[in-house]
């Protein structure tokens, strides 16, 4: 090879830098005034109160997010009524809402469900969402993935039949956002849910005792309710999964807020706790389960960054690396969590102390838009490393 | 929000640095083409020209830049079709040496040694561990005595790897037995080629000896080859073993580098092996690579400016785990090839590949990797205390004489 055609090469390779997994300036200030009011108002005893049926604090404390803060439009573009940020800041975030286990429809309106209708072009939905004066579900079961979503309501003469099960965000909301399955493909519907309530017809909501009343499910049965098409039967489909991949890739942040709050609250109790005359967290059989899952939530920290960054530059790798954040952060925080619960010893296993919170939402959010095991599933299929002989 | 006002923090290479580091590589391939120059002439020019290791300082093979600007020269390089300094051959010298010298060295010692190390024309060992002195290294109980401008030394030290290869060793003595044991130590840089030097090959449970034992008797060490201070030699020896734990794991790799990549490899080309039970553990074990990759990258990305830290230990903790649990996966997958081994004669291989023979040697070798370089357990006591702040074990060797202590 002679210098002159190594000089050419040289100047092919550019792009080598890789996708910031550390945080910018802006996502440090946005995390910060999130933090503040998360600290000033999402206290546990206001969290816990959601467990015998107060939903006070759930109303409150979303209306200051979503419209002070005025997170809710966060992923919607600028020219459509938003914020124009990316999955980056919003998975900022989610860690947060994790951190607090805050019972708001974050996750599921502002990332969720508005992510399903930035697919389709109501504008006007769009835009009362990013004012944050109006939230959304989208009517899937929680546990459903992009790969294990099925459409279970079909329209009838323009009316709405069929069942939803485990819908999260959907008893707060104004606006139902239905997947519906016709002969061409998914539509998307917009159901009223106020107006529905109101006059009594069409939709059942029906609350359900949750593992984790902080984000509390519904069975919702459609009996003829009214809709209103958001998308197309072409792009519904895409819509849904679209959405349901990037709630799995940001619910990695929310684990990572989770798993963190568990190790920093277990560290701090043990500095204090003494027994034999020693600090707890002093005792070496304590310390090594405490590095290792140090180690366990520093991964979880790049799994979930990279999740965002990919989904924020809409990366080819973006499919994979949710799944990855998945598959990894979602034992984290139940880990995370189990750990806070034993290593508190009696405390940890009261009501009083916040532990059992932060448990419930890691279990539930284990299962939610697919476990671990079918996230590791799909990625033997989509990095070639098949189940069966191909 | 745009891509480019959400990168703008300095961590990202900067555009100009590069740029600048693109004509610094054209100017070296065009004044000393790889084609027609010798290799090691090569190797020069490209030290003298700061390309060796950037974030070194001018003048010894640097240019003074943040470190993660190395893997943009280095690609650059190899594009070009340059020769390397075959790394993983001085992985010691580059890894452990270099650092401690640029930290500790006098400027002598600078100029003498880093060149020939970077190159490869010297070849590094290190003499640290010995019999009595494994993870309690401060323990170690080879003697230095001083006599006029240079030192006497006697000892023995063990799983020095590439000793019988090597022209100079780090070696940690114990020059002050009077005083605690952390206080009494000294570190030096030893000649190999010393007539007090014996090296004898350490075999090991896969069979082969990439290791050595090292008996020193009267090694004579001019004064002028001590790395810092009389006694100061635990703080330069702690410098060291941090960067020995980002070397074994921090090192940058492509998705599925390393272990993972040869069982996927063994996935795909064999799948009359496949079982659903294999595949989940498999997948878990790929998952946690892919992390693993990723999480080393965010910490080079924290690193990219500083030194390593505790953090270090981590890595090192999670690559020890995945190596081994991944080589004992594939045995267990090759089913009926797995009970067979490729060769147990006693061989010194030139270049230990973790990843390389047969998935009973890579087994086997994976032992060593939580126990080489701080086992895994003193790994957790380093995370425990140094980063999450845990109270210290409790020492009963800290303040009396190393020379009363219980031995």
């Amino acid at each position: 090879m002679t210098s002159e055609s190594t000089n050419s090469d040289l100047d092919d390779l550019d792009d080598l830098a890789d996708l910031n997994l550390l945080y910018t300036d802006v996502e440090d200030s946005l995390r910060e005034s999130v933090h503040d009011l998360l600290t000033a108002r999402c206290t546990p005893e206001r969290v816990v109160a959601a467990y015998d049926g107060d939903r006070e604090l759930q109303l409150g404390l979303w209306r200051s997010l979503s419209v002070d803060l005025g997170l809710a439009g966060l992923l919607v573009p600028q020219d459509r009524g938003g914020a124009g940020a990316t999955a980056r800041e919003a998975a900022v975030v989610l860690e947060e809402l994790g951190r607090f286990v805050a019972p708001v429809p974050f996750l599921t309106s502002a990332v969720v469900a508005t992510t399903a209708l930035l697919q389709g072009d109501d504008d006007e939905t769009l835009g009362q969402l990013a004012a944050g004066g109006c939230t959304a579900a989208l009517v899937v079961p929680f546990s459903a993935s992009a790969t294990s979503f099925r459409p279970t309501v079909r329209a009838d003469n323009g009316k709405l039949q069929g069942r939803v099960t485990s819908v999260v965000g959907a008893l707060d909301a104004d606006v139902l956002l239905v997947p519906v399955s016709t002969d061409a493909g998914v539509e998307l519907h917009r159901v009223d849910a106020n107006t529905v309530e109101a006059s009594g017809t069409g939709v059942d909501v029906e609350p359900v005792v949750s593992l984790d009343m902080t984000r509390q499910l519904a069975d919702i049965d459609f009996i003829g309710a009214r809709s209103r098409q958001v998308t197309v039967a072409e792009s519904g489909d895409a819509a849904v999964r679209g959405a349901l991949e990037l709630g799995a890739a940001l619910l990695a942040s929310e684990q990572l807020g989770v798993a963190q709050w568990c190790l920093d609250h277990t560290v701090s109790y043990l500095l204090d706790r003494k027994q034999f005359g020693r600090p707890v967290g002093g005792f070496q059989a304590i310390k090594h389960r405490l590095a290792d899952l140090y180690v366990m939530v520093e991964s979880a920290h790049a799994a979930a960054r990279y999740a965002a960054a990919t989904a924020a530059d809409d990366d080819p790798d973006r499919r994979l690396a949710a799944s990855v954040a998945q598959a990894y952060c979602s034992e984290v925080a139940v880990k995370a969590a189990e750990e806070c619960v034993q290593l508190h010893g009696g405390i940890g296993m009261t009501w009083e102390h916040p532990a059992h919170l932060y448990l419930k939402r890691a279990k539930a959010d284990q299962i939610a838009f697919g476990t671990a095991g079918a996230h590791r599933l799909r990625l033997g299929e989509l990095v070639g490393l098949p189940v069966v002989p191909a | 929000m745009s891509k480019a006002e959400l990168v703008r923090d300095d961590l990202v290479p900067d555009e100009l640095v590069r740029d600048d580091l693109r004509s610094r590589v054209k100017a070296l391939l065009a004044a000393t083409d790889p084609a027609t120059t010798d290799r090691l002439d090569f190797l020069q020019a490209r030290f003298d020209a700061g390309l060796a290791w950037v974030h070194f300082p001018p003048g010894l093979g640097g240019l003074g830049l943040p470190r993660a600007f190395q893997s943009y020269v280095d690609q650059l390089l190899e594009t070009g079709g340059a020769p390397d300094n075959d790394p993983r051959r001085i992985g010691i010298g580059l890894g452990m040496a270099a650092p401690t010298i640029l930290a500790f060295g006098t400027d002598e010692q600078k100029q003498r040694f880093l060149k020939p190390l970077w190159t490869g024309e010297e070849v590094w060992c290190q003499l640290f561990s010995e019999p009595g002195a494994g993870s309690d290294l401060a323990a170690v109980s080879t003697r230095a005595v001083r006599d006029g401008d240079s030192w006497v030394v006697n000892g023995q030290k063990v799983w020095t790897s590439a000793a019988h290869k090597a022209r100079f060793a780090i070696l940690l003595v114990r020059t002050d037995p009077n005083v605690s044991k952390h206080a009494g130590l000294s570190y030096f840089v030893c000649d190999m080629t010393d007539a007090g030097v014996d090296v004898r090959p350490l075999r090991q449970l896969t069979g082969e000896a990439e290791f050595n034992e090292v008996f020193l008797t009267d090694v004579r060490i001019p004064d002028s080859y001590r790395l810092g201070e009389e006694g100061q030699g635990w703080k330069v020896a702690t410098a060291t073993l941090m960067n020995e734990r980002v070397a074994i794991g921090g090192a940058a790799a492509p998705r599925e580098g390393g272990m993972i990549g040869v069982v996927a490899k063994t996935w795909r080309d064999r799948p009359e092996l496949r079982t659903a039970e294999l595949h989940d553990r498999l997948m878990t074990l790929w998952v946690e690579a892919e992390v693993a990759r990723l999480t080393g990258q965010r910490l080079r990305q924290k690193l990219a400016l500083g030194q390593p830290g505790p953090e270090g230990s981590a890595m090192k903790l999670t690559f020890a785990r995945l190596a081994q649990q991944l080589s004992g996966l594939e045995v267990e997958l090759l089913g009926e090839d797995g009970l067979r081994y490729s060769d147990w004669t006693m061989v010194r291989p030139d270049i230990v590949e973790f990843t390389g023979r047969d998935a009973g040697y890579r087994y086997l070798r994976a032992k060593g990797n939580s126990i080489e370089g701080g086992t895994s357990e003193i790994l957790r006591n380093i995370v425990a205390e140094r980063v999450l702040g845990l109270p210290a074990e409790p020492r009963t060797d800290k303040d009396i004489a190393w020379k009363d202590l219980p031995k």
